[in-house]
């Protein structure tokens, strides 16, 4: 795992070099974020798309054309169009998306509170199913329990998602009508709420329509559960091996000759030894479901952040691709770097 | 098992003991014992029996398949699963299902296999380079480790196969560029630990130069772990191709790319479901298949349980 | 961490009861409110002097006044009086001159008047984007309107550099670009000289059916109705289209009643909407051709039996019967059925023994490879891999290049495929339109670079049609007019590097009370203001 191994690593710097740490930690975020935008820049400069000819669209005449061009400014050098990027984006400004005439930033505080709350749902459904199934596996080890826990998630490792999708809106809204279509709501429900937070759930809750709620929930159980899915498959096998590993240690032992309870042996000492790694992998798979799981987005018709910039990877709208990657890839990062501060918080072993 | 020659029995002997001879006697004699546990774990031999399948699948596919896979026939389209000679039914163009499952499942391996060539080779390369040497390369190596680990990655290798052009060769490429770094990562952990070991110290003082030190000490070591690591990524790697040949970023047309098919198959999907549904169930074996495997021989290689 | 564990089961307690009262959600779209589920990924922009695409015209034609515009009612009777109540035409052609009709309000209850027109033209002109060919082709340029666009009193008057036919004129207005625009409010909202392009862009300024509420990128455009509407009131109060990509989606929110319109199903899914309760099927033949090009700078595409063989190996009838039930018709000419001067005569049929034939008289190479490029969209590639299949059977490699709309157009435009299988829309409603990019290229240099000509981009010099395309085009006799396009088209259709195939049918499924719906055939674009339900 990415992040224990670096932690490792610091866990034998002293205490005091705590601020030089952080002082490093800032620093290599800063690197990396710039490595992301230099990448993505490069990327968007050498697709073979035209971003012009995607705004102009093909019966547009020459004038026309070459006006566009300039104006994108892309008659500069690369670095030159790179370094106006960048300075735009240190000023918290992504530009306009070139296909809808909406600032980039805009655009993303509309999409991504979409993908946060299916992630959100998804990881909890992951954790709150997930950790039980993973301790309980680790506790009987090698007995059916066990299997079945590996299947289950060894299932879901397996699992196309885009397939399972299709396949879940199939069979739950087509055939039986249990849950709501794609979209984040039907459609006369919609604008009823005014979006405080962008999560549909939570506006909902907080204006009181609990019929919109309904609503949106009914829509968001099956992509969330297809998610949480996912996030259980990883956070089950995760957790069984920490613990694994934990009810071998001899304090175990020790505890149960003192005549403690399986049950607090279990919980109240080995789960509480691995809280701080599971929270490494929690973090990790929130990660993975905030990046935009891309297909399910796709699938279920959610404007999430995933799906805004496959459609604007797709049709050369450069300014939107670089907006959502960097604020994808600031995310992974921040989430990296809070676990691994809750880590040499929590870790007995780091005090 | 029953009757087993002396010949046999002196081989096993041989591999079980306890006190090697040489050092390819004891790499041997740990490959068998290792072995030993994996036969002993049915799931993963169930994975194990699944892949050889798939290989003998591919290799024999002109032999197996009913039909040619990429015969069309309009007047013949979307038939029923079990009907006359389309055993698993018939597609948009009217081409034999069946048979383009089993023409398919060359190209999963194709995939399989170079990915599973290219990503580790990179990751170890850079993992090691950055664990040996330290300092200066270890941080900038790193940073671009991290800078790839912060892409969402399935925006990457879109990004990645956009850029070059969609295709199945673009696609390995993609997917092996995001899947290098965690690779990376475990080396360099790896070789974290071995280096400050004594007996690489005694080597050095021997005078062995970094680039031996490495190949012959660090890499073999690394290997085991990375093994594990590539198998379960295999069912990641199978998806991830499935999922750009479903968004049709993959093999192009008329390829049968289980992927693609899906993505062809999921307009019926309400009155001809088996068109998606087909290759759909094929991708989730395989990956399954490979999952098992991988868990199975974690259990072997990682005697930790899977902590990476 | 027992209160950890506590706090879990309740979670989980509660995730499973919210499951079990999720609604199943049956239901009845309000009896005001028309909701519409079609893919509107396309819009860029709602500012009408600068949308271009089918989406964005649904919306800027119930947005939109045009000085003339269809009657939704009677698309046959070509364009009639809207704002302009009526027109004169000078003698020597060139000038026409309209009288605007009193009364008509914008939305912002500013009054529509001659200088607004005079404005909304300008502006079209001097802001040159993409649509603005279809102005400037009369000679309009930013330097000029000052005396080309005139207002004076109550009259427009547009001056054009040549005696176009008059229906030319008047058919290019009635696109999206001749929408007109309250000046007083794009004026005020006007940032950096931009003409308020930018605002209009997701805002509207408009005097017809229905205002803009707001359209929200990939995901809806809501429209609420005017109630002075010079018509009268329209009957849905509310109009949401709202953004679904796939056809089965579509299909199941129209058969459970979460939508009245559904204008993106397939043909297997309209096969099956049809049976289900509740639900109807409409047909309307649309403007769109599919068609297959042959690049003329290719040794072997450019001789004239490769081209008449290639038009023989495609299977125009099976392909019309299998995948594209419904949805196409077999269509072998450049102007779409219902325009004038269309024509329907459809020689060509699947002939693999006289394409065999041809070839073998060219001196065609055994085993030549061509490469296709065909953008990503299903009914495409289908067609792709047919005539794929086709050209097998006389020992020609096909490869198929697939890829976004954006990438294959680019290598398209730069004349480097050998194949393009795609497909066209008319730009406005006149045979000009077609025929002024399938058969006029008056420089087939590489240095001309008329990327805007289908022509062009393949590389063919027309033999000649160029000359009677620009003739056709200044004829004001409508019957003579009629007979020089069907002329034309008729050497076309034998010499030409193309091989028109289909056009469109669009199948919208609908709920059964819903009435009056007109997709706006091959001419003009969706109306919503007649819609009753």
């Amino acid at each position: 795992m990415a992040v224990s191994n670096t932690n490792a690593e610091r866990r034998r710097a002293p205490l005091s070099s705590w601020v030089k740490q952080t002082f490093l930690t800032l620093g290599s975020v800063a690197v990396t974020m710039l490595g992301l935008l230099f990448v993505t820049f490069i990327i968007g400069r050498v697709m073979p798309i035209d971003p012009v000819l995607a705004i102009v669209g093909e019966r547009a005449s020459q004038s026309t054309y070459d006006a566009v061009y300039q104006q994108l400014g892309l008659d500069k050098p690369l670095l030159v169009q790179f370094l106006y990027y960048l300075w735009d984006v240190c000023r918290g400004d992504f530009g306009m998306s070139l296909l809808n005439a909406r600032p980039v930033a805009e655009d993303i505080a509309r999409v991504f509170p979409a993908t946060m709350e299916l992630a959100t749902i998804g990881v909890f459904i992951g954790i709150v199913l997930g950790v039980p199934l993973g301790v309980v596996a680790a506790v009987n080890r090698g007995s059916w329990i066990d299997q079945i826990a590996r299947v289950v998630a060894l299932v879901g490792y397996s699992m196309p998602i885009f397939w399972l999708g299709l396949m879940g809106l199939l069979v739950f809204y087509g055939v039986l009508g249990w849950v709501g279509g794609p979209g984040r709501l039907d459609i006369f429900y919609e604008d009823i709420v005014p979006a405080r937070t962008g999560m549909i759930l939570l506006d909902s809750a907080l204006a009181g329509e609990w019929s919109v709620f309904r609503n949106a929930f009914s829509h968001i159980v099956l992509p969330a559960s297809l998610l949480g899915y996912y996030s259980l498959a990883y956070i089950s096998r995760m957790t069984r091996s920490f613990m694994l590993e934990q009810l071998t240690a001899e304090y175990v032992t020790t505890a149960r000759v003192k005549g403690l309870s399986e049950r607090a042996v279990i919980w109240r000492h080995a789960f509480k030894n691995i809280r701080v790694q599971l929270i490494t992998v929690i973090a990790l798979s929130y990660a993975n479901l905030l990046e935009g799981s891309v297909l399910t987005e796709i699938i279920f018709s959610w404007p999430g952040i995933g799906s805004y910039i496959t459609t604007a990877l797709l049709s050369a709208d450069m300014n939107a691709v670089l907006g959502g990657t960097v604020v994808v890839g600031l995310i992974f990062i921040c989430l990296n770097i809070l676990s691994d501060l809750l880590y040499r918080v929590f870790d007995p072993r780091s005090k | 098992m029953s009757n087993i020659t002396s010949h046999d029995q002196s081989w096993r002997a041989w591999l079980m003991t306890d006190a090697p001879t040489s050092r390819r006697h004891a790499r041997l004699a740990n490959l068998y014992q290792g072995w030993l546990t994996l036969r002993g774990n049915s799931m993963a031999m169930f994975g194990l029996g699944i892949l050889l399948a798939l290989l003998l699948i591919a290799l024999f596919a002109p032999l197996l398949s009913p039909h040619d896979p990429f015969t069309q026939s309009l007047s013949n389209r979307l038939q029923p699963l079990g009907s006359e000679g389309h055993l698993l039914g018939t597609d948009s163009l009217g081409r034999d299902i069946l048979s383009r499952l089993i023409y398919g499942s060359r190209i999963t391996l194709y995939i399989v296999a170079l990915v599973a060539l290219i990503a580790p080779v990179a990751g170890l390369l850079v993992g090691t380079v950055a664990g040996y040497a330290g300092g200066w390369t270890d941080t900038i190596l790193m940073r671009i480790t991290d800078i790839f680990l912060a892409f969402p990655r399935l925006v990457l290798a879109l990004a990645f196969v956009a850029a070059l052009g969609a295709g199945i060769e673009n696609a390995v490429l993609a997917i092996s560029l995001t899947a290098w770094p965690p690779y990376a990562r475990i080396a360099r952990a790896e070789t974290l630990t071995i280096r400050s070991a004594d007996y690489i110290s005694a080597i050095r003082l021997q005078g062995a130069g970094a680039l031996r030190i490495i190949t012959k000490h660090i890499w073999p070591l690394c290997i085991s772990s990375l093994i594990v690591r590539v198998t379960l990524d295999m069912a990641g790697i199978i998806l991830a191709a499935a999922g750009l040949g479903f968004l049709g970023l993959g093999a192009q047309p008329p390829s049968p790319e289980w992927g693609a098919m899906i993505s062809e198959g999921r307009r019926f999907i309400l009155d001809h479901w088996w068109v998606a549904t087909v290759p759909g169930l094929a991708i989730f074996t395989v990956s399954l298949a490979f999952n098992l495997l991988g868990d199975g021989l974690r259990d072997v290689l990682d005697p930790k349980d899977g902590s990476q | 961490m027992n209160s950890l564990t506590r706090f879990m089961s309740s979670a989980a307690l509660g995730v499973a009861l919210a499951i079990t009262a999720a609604p199943a959600a049956i239901a009845e779209t309000p009896a005001n409110m028309l909701v519409i589920a079609n893919r509107i990924d396309d819009i860029t922009t709602l500012d009408p002097a600068e949308s271009f695409e089918f989406a964005g015209s649904d919306v800027s034609r119930n947005i939109y006044q045009k000085l003339v515009n269809f009657d939704p009612m009677n698309l046959e009777g070509g364009y009639q009086p809207e704002i302009a109540e009526s027109w004169t035409v000078s003698d020597d052609g060139t000038t026409i001159t309209f009288t605007i009709r009193d009364g008509l309000k914008f939305h912002s209850g500013n009054p529509v008047t001659a200088a607004d027109v005079e404005f909304s033209l300008r502006r079209a002109v001097a802001l040159n984007k993409t649509p603005a060919f279809i102005l400037t082709q009369f000679g309009f340029t930013a330097d000029n309107v000052g005396e080309t666009i005139v207002a004076d009193g109550n009259t427009v008057t547009i001056k054009t550099d040549k005696p176009y036919a008059t229906s030319f004129v008047l058919n290019c207005l009635t696109s999206t670009i001749g929408g007109i625009v309250d000046m007083k409010t794009v004026m005020a909202n006007e940032v950096d000289g931009d003409m308020g392009n930018e605002w209009l862009k997701t805002n509207s300024a408009g005097s017809g059916a229905y205002k803009l509420v707001n359209w929200k990128p990939n995901e809806s455009v809501t429209l609420q109705s005017n109630p002075d509407f010079y018509l009268g009131a329209p009957e849905m109060e509310r109009v949401i289209v709202r953004h679904v990509q796939e056809s089965a989606s579509q299909r199941l929110l129209l058969e459970r009643g979460d939508i009245d319109i559904a204008r993106d199903l397939n043909p297997e899914d309209v096969a099956g909407a049809r049976d289900a309760d509740g639900v109807k099927i409409h047909d309307e033949l649309r403007g769109r051709l599919m068609y297959l090009a042959f690049n003329q700078k290719h040794p072997e595409l450019s001789k004239p039996e490769v081209r008449q063989a290639l038009k023989y190996l495609i299977d125009y009838e099976g392909m019309q019967n299998s995948f594209l039930n419904g949805q196409y018709t077999v269509h072998q000419n450049f102007l779409p059925r219902t325009f004038l001067g269309a024509v329907d005569e459809n020689p060509f049929s699947l002939n693999v023994e006289k394409a065999r034939e041809l070839l073998k008289a060219a001196g065609v190479p055994e085993g030549l490879e061509l490469t296709a490029g065909v953008r990503e969209a299903q009914e495409r590639t289908e067609i792709a891999q047919a005539y794929q299949n086709a050209l097998a059977q006389v020992g020609i490699k096909l490869n198929i290049m697939v890829g976004t709309a954006k990438q294959i157009l680019g290598e398209y435009r730069a004349r480097n495929l050998d194949i393009y299988i795609g497909a066209w829309g008319p730009d406005y409603p006149d045979p000009h339109t077609n025929a002024g990019t399938f058969a006029y290229n008056p420089d087939n240099s590489d240095e001309a670079n008329a990327t805007g000509l289908l022509a062009w981009r393949n590389s063919w010099d027309t033999g000649g049609l160029t000359e009677k395309v620009a003739g056709a085009v200044v004829e004001n006799d409508r019957d003579k007019r009629q007979m020089m396009y069907n002329d034309i088209q008729a050497e076309f259709r034998d010499t030409s590097p193309f091989a028109v195939m289909f056009q469109k049918i669009e199948q919208a499924g609908m709920r059964d009370n819903v009435q009056n719906v007109n997709l706006g055939g091959a001419t003009t674009a969706v109306s919503y203001w007649p819609i009753t339900k």
